[in-house]
């Protein structure tokens, strides 16, 4: 874009025009999150005042939301959720994407579709039946609940990319095994799994943000604080009455969960970014 | 490669593929089939969330029912409509925002330029940002007394007092639509960047040795070759937006001013423990996304044919 070599004032303006576009968007993209970490670094009446820079470092919030609340716990539910939705959907993803990315038979377009069509569904759709279901099985106020309740949203995705990833593959090493004798299970295991990682990290990624950022569904199937994920209990943050918002601890809160996030996210930044694309684009 | 005859060895393959689909296609029937399916039947009901077990079949009467010359029920309820177009508006809204603002975004972070890849990194914080944080953080900031937002408009002379922007009425859907875009539009500028990056370069290369003006490229060259990417953006958005949930009530709680049809869905549910009437409006939300959805399979069906073997 920046095109050097060009001579006369027009490019210089356009170039000048160009940085000062990014710096922008750099600004709205960045901003917000660094406030937040400037508030949570507040205390006392301080927290009233704005300040672009930061102007203390007061960890009074951040120790405070865990002596006032369960919030260690909540962390705790979080991870322990996230990462059973994702070895659960890694494993129902897998053995459906090998029947669909390399099988032959009759339905399997109908089936993919069928697939992407649940992730469309709106989570209050299925909401009370979901509700219903839970109590039944016993599950409501219990990480079963929501374990169970977030496949509705990573299975879809899941199947898709994996299968498409799976279908790509070359034929020749399934023939191979095939005439070794290695059975369905073996094939999977043993020649597709190792081939796969790429798309298994991708998905399961994707699959542990859905579940770590998932409000609806904790807000509704749990009661006690105990039981609740971050999400909810940051939702639910509250002071001493209605008009004081303990903005400080919500900040603090709010930036313990979403670093890991955002260090995970640009760790494994080129994986999320095909994931998405893939996903959206493929289906 | 089959030593046994054909036949018997696709059957074999048939049964296989099946085995292989059942965990996934139970997993699904229990976690979305059945409680859609559920959901549906509760709409008929008058169930309660105070005795789950105690209900009757009402028919039709929690979408509409005629009592005393008066209309009762979802359809006669200002409420709802209020929800329905509100769901509406924020629909529009933010996808609109979103894709004038993921595109641009898309352009720069196609453009090659020092920092570029750090630039990227930077698309991808909102995005990574959990709803219920994002929400929260905009909700601090947009806070009417002590908010950054207020204090940068009035040190820059913009507003001369205070905006209630999550008080007021008239502004708090805006707010919320801006709040959304804010941490939606970089997944629609990764859909646009990922077709970008799939153009030709001769044609761009051409039009730079004409001396067409870079503003006419856009619209005569890049737009057209990038639609079908915006369309998909566009459709998953849309679909996103109409059921949006979380951010409306975090920022805004149930206010009127705000409810969306999952809000007015979630409080008939939850708050009034209306099984019955809460799944109503959840069945009605559900067919018209499914009727929209269903308009978007059919186009990608296409697709799925021509690519599937």
């Amino acid at each position: 874009m920046a095109r050097s070599g060009t001579r006369g004032i027009g490019p210089a303006i356009a170039r000048l025009g160009f940085w000062l576009l990014v710096a922008g968007l750099l600004v709205i993209l960045l901003f917000p999150f660094y406030y937040a970490v400037v508030t949570s670094f507040k205390s006392g009446s301080g927290i009233f005042e704005v300040d672009y820079l930061p102007s203390e470092l007061s960890v009074a919030n951040y120790t405070s939301i865990f002596a006032e609340q369960p919030f260690a716990r909540n962390i705790l539910n979080s991870l322990g959720v996230s990462l059973a939705v994702v070895g659960i959907s890694l494993f129902l993803g897998l053995t459906a994407a090998l029947a669909l990315g390399r099988f032959r038979f009759k339905g399997r377009r109908w089936m993919l579709l069928a697939v992407l069509g649940v992730s469309m569904f709106p989570q209050v759709a299925v909401l009370s039946g979901m509700f219903e279901l839970i109590r039944v099985l016993g599950l409501f106020n219990s990480p079963g609940g929501l374990i169970l309740s977030y496949l509705i949203f990573t299975l879809p995705f899941t199947v898709w990319v994996l299968t498409s990833f799976i279908r790509d593959l070359p034929v020749e090493v399934e023939e191979a095994a095939i005439m070794d004798g290695a059975g369905p299970w073996t094939l999977l295991t043993r020649i597709f799994l190792p081939m796969m990682w790429p798309a298994m990290v991708t998905t399961g990624l994707l699959a542990f943000i859905v579940a770590w950022n998932e409000f609806l569904f904790a807000l509704t199937f749990t009661l006690s604080n105990d039981q609740r994920t971050v999400p909810v209990a940051i939702a639910l943050i509250t002071g001493g009455s209605e008009f004081e918002v303990p903005w400080g601890r919500i900040m603090a809160a709010s930036v313990i969960v979403t670093v890991p996030l955002i260090a995970l996210v640009l760790v494994f930044q080129r994986r999320i970014v095909s994931g998405l694309t893939a996903g959206a684009v493929k289906g | 490669m089959s030593e046994a005859t054909p036949s018997s060895h696709q059957a074999r393959r048939v049964r296989t593929a099946w085995l292989f689909l059942s965990p996934m296609l139970i997993g699904l029937a229990v976690v979305a089939v059945w409680p859609l399916a559920r959901t549906v039947y509760y709409a008929f009901t008058d169930a309660s969330l105070t005795a789950p077990g105690d209900y009757a079949f009402i028919g039709a009467e929690n979408f509409a029912v005629q009592d005393g010359g008066y209309w009762y029920g979802l359809l006669a309820d200002p409420l709802w409509w209020t929800s329905v177009w509100n769901t509406l508006v924020f629909a529009a809204g933010s996808v609109a925002i979103e894709v004038v603002l993921g595109v641009i975004l898309a352009l720069v972070m196609n453009a090659a330029f020092p920092g570029r890849a750090l630039f990227r990194a930077a698309v991808l914080i909102p995005w990574a940002i959990p709803t219920v944080v994002s929400a929260k953080m905009w909700a601090w900031m947009l806070h009417d007394q002590f908010g950054v937002v207020n204090h940068t408009l009035m040190t820059l002379g913009l507003i001369a007092e205070p905006v209630a922007w999550l008080a007021n009425p008239d502004l708090t859907l805006l707010s919320v639509i801006l709040v959304d875009a804010w941490k939606t539009t970089p997944f629609v500028a990764l859909l646009v960047l990922a077709s970008l990056q799939m153009l030709p370069k001769d044609c761009y290369e051409a039009a730079r040795v004409d001396g067409v003006h870079p503003i006419k490229v856009f619209f005569g060259v890049t737009l057209p070759l990038i639609r079908p990417a915006l369309t998909v953006a566009v459709i998953f958005r849309l679909l996103d937006a109409l059921r949006v949930f979380d951010v409306v009530y975090i920022m805004t709680g149930n206010a009127e001013s705000t409810m969306t049809m999952s809000v007015y869905a979630r409080q008939q549910l939850v708050d009034f423990q209306d099984v019955g009437y809460g799944s109503a409006a959840s069945t009605l939300l559900f067919m018209v996304i499914a009727f929209l959805t269903a308009l978007y399979l059919t186009a990608v069906k296409a697709d799925v044919v021509r690519e599937g073997r």
